[in-house]
């Protein structure tokens, strides 16, 4: 195998395969990029057998032919190189070295038979359909949050992507939950996604995924079968079992029935908290809300560090109330407000509260309160 | 000892009636040969308090019938010795000798099942004996603790051995329990003296003699090495403390790493660590080996609720919550296996460390049976950070804690037993 390569996107490829093997593992080929050299491209392969992503960059290829190298160090290396150089990647197939050569530099690796390589089956896809990459990155970037990293619920670990009926018809949703807070975000339905089977992204690709999504022009070819979902690009694939699982009821955990409403700027509100929680070392820093007549005081009372208190101006006309929330918490869905007002709707001081951004229902949050 | 090199007068003290005085075998005021003679005497100031076979005495305190028999305190046949009487140690009874063996040795013990309730008690009431001789306080368990007693002797107008036999004096008076004292100039030697002349002992390892001491003292002897440790210092031909004096300080180093440094320095009878009042309690276990191995998921489930009740009683008591729940499970085959879970906000309710451990246990998927079981947590907390926030899918938590809650108060009121649940009885 010969090929040549340019720099920018010899690195574009290899940056998003090292970030997908295992750093850890005890596997050596899965530390390992498959380099696959024909036509007039190159494909790089990376895998942790739970996730693929295969990345095609344009390359003059001299020799078709393949072989895997470190992914980790073939990305330092490329890493290093001078921005707008060629790089040349050579594999003579018998030294089971690659060299690689950029100007007046020459490393090579050792490289692993790329036999050994294990390529993910492919599934039977019964749900294809194509989205915006704006639509996919909103329903991710403001769920993701909300994932949960706890082992034994390992369901959890992942956005719920699935099809539900809203008030205006279906919807494109992901949900994600850690048992504290909840984040339910609708899209419109893209053209053949209806009838899709719910699958929960792992946390993992969903971090991937991202990386495809940053071109607002790009669309997103997505394919869904009972096990693996697919997100594809003309230039990426990446390809990622869903958690084996069944997500919780999550309807029933949004409330409904909650009515005493508070509208505040998200973005005073957010600096507000974040400036009181400041006194509290706690990891879990409670901040207490006191709502009256127009006007909320936030504090936060560490008995060992000191206690702060600020008062800011809402919109609000019904009975006092005293709620306290975990400040990371409240600071995180505050976050996810980037046009008007965060408007909250709480119950009792003991129950969830919600939150979404003016009258918008397609992105909802539920935040569970405190005992402060 | 190496007496002869002792220079100035001997130092002593009357352990009963606290009498100090130089000349004479016995006590020149009450007659008694409870001696304690040392010229470096009322000098030293740290020390280690251990009482003697301590849940045993407090089982023969509490129940005089028991006071001439062999005891052993421990749970089933199954069971390790947890504490054995003196009685029994005659016969060869030691701590964590497993029971069938204990029994074999000493077929007419009597066998206690452990009250951790009384113990806790016992020991608070000694601990408060202690706080009134040094704020400087170091339990290392129920029945054992540091004391550095520097500068008190001016406060309590007597020296530290002084205070020290008379707390020992008020635990015998007052709580009807013995214990031993080592009296040293740093922990490592005060550990090693309260152990050599138990029970109701008071030794004493002065400066002068720490390395002629410890010499032909085997290694073992130090507070830390284990069977693993004690084979690689076997393999390096290291048995006593005159083999380890040999070594250079780089080549212990080098062959032992951090542990070589530590031997260095122990080995020249010099240790630099502090008696710390605060050393922070990490954590809080229960576990129990089965009688039996099991499989049986509802006598596995009944353990995991047990234990985890237990460890929730203690974090109540403590006042103590847990950011991490642990498990540890021992196969049939000896295997141990332990899994850790963090939780969002710490918890000192039974219900969610039972929880938690359930979902732990269910995720080692089926490598029984098992022969021991165990439930902790750690990373403590104060409890009025504990169990703050809900969790969303899973709206009846609050209830169970209510229910908890209420079920704890109807036990403070009415005995431990008043109220317990379907599972507890497994």
């Amino acid at each position: 195998m010969k090929l040549s390569i340019e720099r920018a996107s010899l690195l574009k490829a290899v940056a998003q395969a090292q970030s997908v093997v295992e750093r850890r593992n005890t596997i050596p080929i899965l530390a390992n990029v498959l380099i696959e050299a024909e036509g007039d491209a190159a494909t790089f392969r990376a895998t942790d057998l739970d996730i693929e992503v295969v990345d095609r960059a344009p390359a003059q290829v001299e020799r078709a032919g393949s072989t895997t190298v470190s992914a980790v160090t073939l990305n330092e290396i490329v890493r290093k190189l001078p921005d707008g150089a060629l790089v040349t990647l050579t594999d003579d197939g018998a030294s089971g070295r690659l060299t690689i050569e950029a100007g007046r530099s020459n490393f090579n690796l050792a490289t692993l038979p790329k036999e050994d390589f294990p390529v993910m089956a492919s599934s039977d896809y019964v749900t294809n359909f194509s989205a915006p990459a704006p639509v996919l990155r909103r329903l991710f970037d403001k769920s993701k949050f909300a994932i949960s990293t706890e082992e034994t619920r390992y369901y959890l670990n992942g956005v719920y992507m699935h099809v539900a009926d809203s008030e205006g018809g279906q919807v494109l949703r992901c949900v994600a939950t850690d048992g504290h807070r909840l984040a339910r975000i609708d899209a419109d339905l893209p053209d053949g996604a209806s009838g899709m089977a719910g699958v929960i992204v792992p946390r993992k690709t969903v971090g991937e995924l991202r990386k495809l999504l940053d071109d607002d022009d790009m669309q997103i070819a997505v394919s869904v079968s009972e096990t693996k979902v697919r997100f594809a690009t003309p230039a990426i694939t990446l390809t990622s079992k869903v958690i084996d699982g069944t997500f919780p009821d999550y309807t029933r955990v949004i409330p409904q029935g909650n009515t005493r409403k508070m509208e505040v700027d998200a973005t005073d509100f957010a600096k507000a908290v974040d400036r009181v929680a400041t006194v509290s070392s706690e990891r879990s820093r409670a901040v207490k809300l006191q709502l009256s007549e127009d006007r909320l005081v936030l504090s936060v009372n560490a008995p060992d560090s000191g206690a702060a208190e600020e008062e800011i101006a809402v919109a609000y006309n019904d009975e006092q109330l005293e709620i306290g929330f975990n400040a990371k918490y409240l600071l995180e869905i505050a976050s996810q407000v980037d046009r008007e007002n965060a408007v909250f709707m709480f119950n009792g001081s003991g129950d969830p509260a919600l939150m979404r951004e003016g009258n918008d229902t397609s992105a909802v949050y539920v935040v569970m309160p405190m005992r402060v | 000892m190496p007496r002869a090199a002792y220079l100035g007068p001997m130092q002593a003290l009357c352990r009963d009636c606290l009498t100090a005085f130089e000349t004479g075998a016995r006590c020149p005021a009450c007659r008694s040969p409870r001696v304690t003679r040392h010229p470096e005497l009322f000098e030293l100031t740290i020390a280690h308090m251990d009482c003697d076979a301590f849940y045993a005495s407090v089982e023969k305190r509490d129940n005089p019938a028991l006071a001439d028999k062999p005891v052993i305190i421990g749970g089933g046949r199954r069971g390790v010795v947890s504490t054995a009487c003196y009685v029994a140690r005659i016969k060869g009874v030691r701590s964590a000798m497993p029971m069938f063996q204990a029994l074999k040795l000493c077929p007419d013990a009597v066998i206690v099942r452990p009250r951790f309730d009384a113990y806790v008690e016992a020991s608070r009431a000694i601990r408060q004996m202690m706080d009134e001789l040094t704020p400087v306080v170091e339990p290392l368990s129920l029945d054992e603790a540091f004391m550095d007693l520097t500068g008190t002797a001016r406060l309590h107008g007597a020296p530290p051995a002084v205070m020290l036999a008379r707390l020992i004096k008020r635990m015998k008076d007052e709580l009807g329990l013995t214990g031993s004292i080592g009296l040293s100039h740093n922990k490592f030697l005060a550990k090693v003296a309260s152990d050599l002349d138990k029970p109701r002992g008071f030794s004493i390892i002065g400066k002068a003699e720490t390395t002629a001491f410890l010499r032909p003292k085997p290694v073992r002897l130090i507070w830390g090495i284990g069977p693993a440790a004690q084979e690689s210092l076997d393999a390096a031909g290291i048995r006593t403390f005159d083999d380890l004096l040999r070594w250079d300080r780089r080549d212990l180093h080098d062959r032992f790493g951090g542990m070589g440094e530590r031997l260095w320095h122990l080995a020249r009878g010099e240790d630099a660590r502090r008696v710390s009042a605060h050393t922070p309690v990490k954590g809080l276990s229960n576990e129990t080996t089965f009688s039996e191995d099991t499989n049986d998921p509802d006598i596995l489930d009944g353990h995991l609720w047990r234990m985890a009740e237990k460890v929730s009683g203690r974090a109540k008591a403590k006042d103590k919550a847990g950011r991490v729940v642990t498990l540890k499970l021992k196969t049939g085959d000896f295997k141990l296996i332990s899994k850790r879970q963090s939780l969002r906000s710490p918890t000192q309710m039974a219900d969610t460390i039972y929880r938690t451990a359930r979902a732990l246990f269910d995720q080692v998927g089926d490598r029984g049976p098992y022969r021991l079981l165990g439930v902790g947590i750690s990373e403590l907390t104060t409890a009025d950070a504990a169990d703050t926030s809900g969790d969303l899918l899973d709206p009846d938590a609050g209830r169970r804690a209510e229910a908890e809650r209420a079920a704890d108060r109807i036990r403070a009121k009415f005995g431990e037993t008043a109220i317990m649940k379907g599972r507890a009885l497994r």
